[in-house]
């Protein structure tokens, strides 16, 4: 395997006396996509932070390879609503950007149509992938991305996660990204860490859906995942009632009638 | 055109073109209160200076960076919000400044001047002090207006990206605190902010890029010192205020014309 990109060893954060991340281990290499899930307050963003240089760790260190150029997606966008900013202008933030290399960057990221739109106009799945574009511009050895398919609907995200693998692929780069929806980013990663506070276990994506410390933290919703297959024992009428005639069988969890 | 109004209209223009692009930074960063508070610490400032005996106009950028970085160091320490804070210090160096001034019985200085401005006093070395920092200050966001909407924009992507975000919101109150300091003398502590902060809220409506909407700040800075001039003068009224008037007029205007259809 390739050189890491980036390498934590043992990194420990406190907030306020509370131990936040605790001994965490992380490697990325060239061309390796990492996902980082958990629940809620795991530390992923936290984590991610120190990975950025923007925190730095209590205990442990974090070293990156000399003059890494890291492509940062961050959650959210929000620019005041006062600033007139298009799409274009917001990429020629990066210095070295002409309006043929954001047109071009856009094309990579399938948004070129946006360019001249004002950036407060596009919907969140568009600033999701603008967001994309201005990371890649920077010619980047090592993407991360922190939750890259928030707030948007469920076929563009795996039409977003598709994306990143294909930027991968062509970029040859690093990928490290959070994310805490379960089902669709397994297909398109190399390797799982699952976090909470600490790492519960990292592997292939088969190896952690099967793991019992992954089941623990996410119960019913693992199970579902390592098959991810969606099964109706009945359909429904336009009304949304249950209908048809083998009956409807619950779950032992259920408690509705 | 007389001397004195010769003096008014060049310290006012110079205020107004630098405070078109610095104004819009404080409308976007949302530093409106921010700017307020500095002002008001200028009159401190102010009073320190004549306690001190120093340069009145470098007092004043002292005493509002002072602020600055004890605004800034509150922040990180308090859990009290940004604009709680902000209304505890404001007052407080207002207040602070007037006591002071107070115990200086042998110095005469004229109050309502510093507080709404003296324009038509403006003397040929008060207008230097104005010229030299305005341009200075100009030159200063041309220098830097990218990576000061870098971090306008996303500070830590600006981070990520290798801006020293830190000394950029540094640089950004530094001069906040100069052009106060200049201004001081043309609208008072009062009345600074407005100026700052009107023309580049007019200018926003009809700007299709942060450059436009800065010099669009600029010109209707220009028309608001033109016009509260010529108030002024003829008839009798005091020229801060006019100008503060004649910059809101300005905005009422730009809310009453139809927006470019994008």
């Amino acid at each position: 395997m390739s050189a890491a990109l980036i390498k934590l060893d043992n990194v420990s954060v406190k907030f306020a006396g509370e131990r936040v991340l605790q001994e965490v281990q992380l490697q990325v290499h060239a061309g390796e996509i990492v996902t980082l899930i958990g629940p809620n307050g795991a530390g992923k963003t936290t984590l991610v932070r120190c990975v950025l240089g923007l925190l730095k760790p209590d205990t442990g260190s974090v070293w990156s390879q000399a003059k890494l150029r890291i492509g940062y997606m961050p959650q959210k966008l929000q620019v005041d609503a006062t600033l007139p900013l298009s799409v274009l202008r917001f990429l020629r933030l990066v210095p070295g950007v002409n309006r043929h290399s954001a047109s071009s960057a856009l094309a990579e990221v399938g948004a070129e149509r946006l360019i001249d739109s004002p950036l407060q106009s596009i919907s969140g799945g568009e600033l999701q992938r603008v967001l994309l574009a201005r990371a890649l511009l920077r010619n980047p050895q090592l993407l991360v991305l922190d939750e890259p398919v928030q707030g948007v609907d469920v076929a563009g995200q795996a039409e977003l996660y598709r994306l990143i693998t294909t930027l991968r692929d062509r970029h040859g780069c690093g990928v490290l990204m959070v994310s805490h929806d379960l089902h669709l980013v397994m297909s398109a990663t190399d390797q799982v860490i699952c976090l909470n506070r600490h790492v519960c276990c990292s592997g292939h994506p088969e190896q952690v859906s099967g793991d019992p410390a992954f089941v623990e933290l996410f119960g019913m919703d693992a199970r579902s995942l390592a098959i991810y297959q969606h099964h109706h024992d009945h359909s429904h009428d336009l009304h949304g009632a249950v209908t048809g005639s083998n009956g409807h069988v619950h779950g032992v969890n259920c408690k509705h009638a | 055109m007389p001397d004195f109004l010769m003096n008014a209209l060049l310290a006012g223009l110079a205020l107004a073109v630098v405070a078109g692009p610095l104004g819009s930074f404080v409308v976007w960063r949302r530093m409106a209160y921010f700017g307020d508070t500095l002002s008001h610490a200028a009159l401190l400032g102010l009073a320190l200076g004549l306690l001190l005996e120093v340069n009145p106009t470098l007092a004043v950028t002292f005493g509002c960076l002072l602020l600055a970085v004890l605004l800034v160091s509150l922040q990180n320490r308090l859990t009290l919000a940004s604009d709680t804070l902000l209304g505890i210090l404001a007052p407080t160096t207002l207040a602070l400044g007037l006591v002071l001034l107070s115990f200086m019985s042998e110095v005469r200085i004229d109050l309502m001047g510093y507080l709404f401005g003296d324009l038509l006093a403006v003397s040929r070395n008060d207008l230097l002090w104005i010229i030299g920092g305005s341009l200075l200050v100009l030159l200063a966001l041309v220098a830097l207006w990218r990576p000061l909407l870098a971090i306008t924009v996303h500070e830590e992507l600006a981070r990520v990206e290798g801006l020293p975000v830190n000394a950029l919101r540094m640089a950004l109150m530094l001069l906040i605190a100069i052009v106060i300091a200049v201004a001081m003398k043309i609208v008072g502590v009062l009345l600074i902010t407005s100026l700052l902060i009107i023309p580049a809220a007019a200018a926003q409506r009809h700007a299709r890029t942060p450059e436009q909407m800065a010099v669009a700040a600029s010109l209707i800075g220009l028309l608001a010192v033109c016009g509260g001039l010529a108030l002024s003068w003829f008839q009798d009224t005091p020229a801060g205020p006019s100008i503060v008037v004649c910059a809101a007029g300005g905005f009422a205007l730009s809310l009453a014309l139809p927006r470019k259809s994008a």
